[in-house]
């Protein structure tokens, strides 16, 4: 560890704030990059999966 | 090697191969840039030395130096799909172009804001028109044109031919533009300190450096896979095995 | 329209006594000369545009000189650069909705050379007027006299890119009804170079230096978009009409 004490981690010299404000929005945005096309690969799933049901639904009726 | 990659290369071109395999390289990917960025952000934040001059500020370059990396060669890619597709017609190099340009955006917005906030201690201002946060600024808006671009235009075949021009164009340009804000810069400012280019960095400082830019080229595989894949499927969801793999479930 | 058909037309150009590519570069210019002149208010329209913007900075500065006369090459410069964008956005719109665009592209003859003849044609009757009006904007704005014939020259070499570029955005924005902040945004960024060299130029005449550099680099601009442009606006257009 470079530093001495937790606190003069957070604190990182005095731009403990810019350091931190860095790093928490770089990995805010990269985090929404993985859950957003997750969702939706989810969301994409499902709805496919209940259309194609509905289509094989018709199918039987009309047979 | 040649021949196992032109093999690899005619298989992704299919799109129901592409699925089947990018759900089995998903996990690899995801693991390897957790486990990377990870490694990177607790030694870069924790254990690398302070920079003499600028202090630990200096720890942003591991984020904001990746970033903009990313953000630059993602450019390149979305013009080699381009080029894919309005040479080979292979219509999944437009499935990872379209999946690409998000990534791209947020990466090149990651490195400006970063790059911003880097100034705040540096330079005591929040912008300061420097050469290369200049031209990530420009880069933002030409990822911002091809994504406008793909939502303006009607039919989704049609799009994703003006966008892979659009990206062709782009990746000619850009070395001019870099080239011209560089002179630009020069003409009407001192050089004074930038944020990447430093003199031999000692290996505790450029090897958390290294492991977040593998850390951060994993994670864009991962999230463009992700994109890719529901993309994949709502293109080809009248396809025979987008039905089989439906109800398979 | 496909391949076939298009390869099937040239070879019928060649074999019957159908004109020649250059004499059909020349009847298009002829028909673009025409059909310019006669819409006389798009002509108009760039030219009151760019002296309109540049009347508004002194209201939004300052009208002194102190404070002028700095600013006024890149005044000059961002107002012509989006006078000739603005022009160039409804460039292909008529003739695609015409679908004499069509009948272009299925002649078998070069598209690249049809485009330039258009570009050609609205360079002459649009940026050039522009050009030639931008002195005396520039006397408004307290630009010093030995800037003057840098400022024609920079804005001759570089309009010429800046049409070749915005032809681009226009070949590919031209399916769309309006399209004028869409290509705004998909165009300015590649004008970014031709303006830091005009401006370059016009910044070093005024402080004594020697422009000739900056010009010249204005001039390999011009020629690179000359020699890439042309391709990529005929593909353009390919890929809008592939859409109607």
């Amino acid at each position: 560890m470079y530093f001495d004490s937790l606190s003069e981690f957070i604190n990182m010299g005095g731009q403990g704030l810019y350091v931190w404000s860095s790093f928490a929005l770089s990995l805010l945005l990269m985090a929404f990059n993985i859950l957003l096309p997750w969702l939706k690969l989810k969301a994409t799933r499902k709805q496919l999966a209940r259309q194609l049901r509905r289509e094989v639904n018709q199918q039987g009726e009309q047979a | 090697m040649w021949k196992w990659l032109t093999t690899l290369y005619h298989r992704l071109a299919s799109p129901k191969w592409f699925y089947q395999i990018s759900g089995l390289w998903l996990p690899w990917f995801a693991v390897v840039s957790l486990l990377f960025i990870g490694a990177g952000l607790i030694w870069g934040l924790a254990y690398a030395p302070m920079d003499y001059q600028q202090g630990n500020s200096f720890r942003i370059i591991y984020v904001h130096v990746p970033a903009a990396f990313l953000a630059q060669s993602i450019y390149v890619m979305m013009a080699l799909a381009g080029v894919v597709l309005l040479v080979w017609k292979i219509k999944m190099a437009d499935v990872v172009a379209q999946s690409l340009a998000p990534v791209g955006a947020s990466m090149t917005f990651i490195a400006l804001v970063t790059g911003a906030i880097w100034g705040v201690p540096t330079w005591g201002t929040w912008w300061m028109w420097d050469a290369r946060l200049t031209s990530m600024l420009i880069l933002f808006f030409l990822y911002l044109g091809v994504i406008a671009l793909r939502e303006a235009l009607k039919p989704q075949d049609t799009a994703a031919k003006a966008c892979a021009l659009m990206a062709i164009v782009g990746v000619i340009n850009i070395p001019i533009i870099k080239y011209s804000v560089d002179w630009w810069y020069t003409l009407h400012q001192p050089a004074t300190f930038t944020l990447t280019e430093k003199p031999a960095m000692p290996a505790s400082m450029w090897v958390p450096l290294l492991l977040m830019v593998i850390g951060f080229y994993a994670f864009l595989g991962w999230s463009l896979l992700l994109r890719a894949r529901a993309e994949v499927l709502r293109r080809e969801h009248k396809s025979g095995w987008v039905k089989d793999l439906l109800q398979r479930k | 329209m496909n391949k076939t058909a298009a390869t099937f037309c040239r070879l019928k150009a060649k074999k019957s006594n159908l004109p020649s590519q250059g004499s059909v570069f020349l009847a298009a210019l002829a028909r673009e000369g025409r059909l310019q002149v006669r819409r006389r208010g798009d002509l108009l329209n760039p030219l009151v545009f760019f002296a309109l913007v540049v009347v508004l900075f002194p209201l939004g500065i300052s009208p002194t000189e102190e404070i002028l006369a700095p600013v006024a090459p890149g005044v000059l410069w961002v107002a012509a650069l989006l006078a000739v964008l603005m022009s160039l956005d409804a460039l292909f719109r008529p003739d695609l909705m015409d679908g004499s665009l069509e009948q272009q592209q299925l002649s078998g003859y070069s598209l690249a050379a049809l485009a330039m003849a258009k570009l050609a044609v609205h360079w002459l009757l649009t940026s050039l007027p522009l050009i030639l009006l931008s002195p005396f904007l520039g006397i408004m704005l307290y630009l010093p006299w030995e800037a003057q014939g840098v400022l024609l020259l920079s804005l001759l070499l570089g309009s010429l890119a800046l049409s070749l570029v915005g032809g681009i955005g226009a070949a590919l924005t031209a399916g769309l009804g309006k399209s004028g902040v869409l290509m705004t945004l998909l165009v300015l960024p590649f004008y970014i170079p031709v303006l830091i060299f005009g401006t370059g130029a016009m910044q070093t005449a005024i402080s004594g230096g020697n422009a000739l550099p900056h010009l010249a680099l204005l001039g390999a601009l011009a020629a690179l978009a000359l020699t890439l442009a042309p391709w990529a606006i005929a593909a353009g257009l390919r890929i809008t009409l592939s859409g109607e």
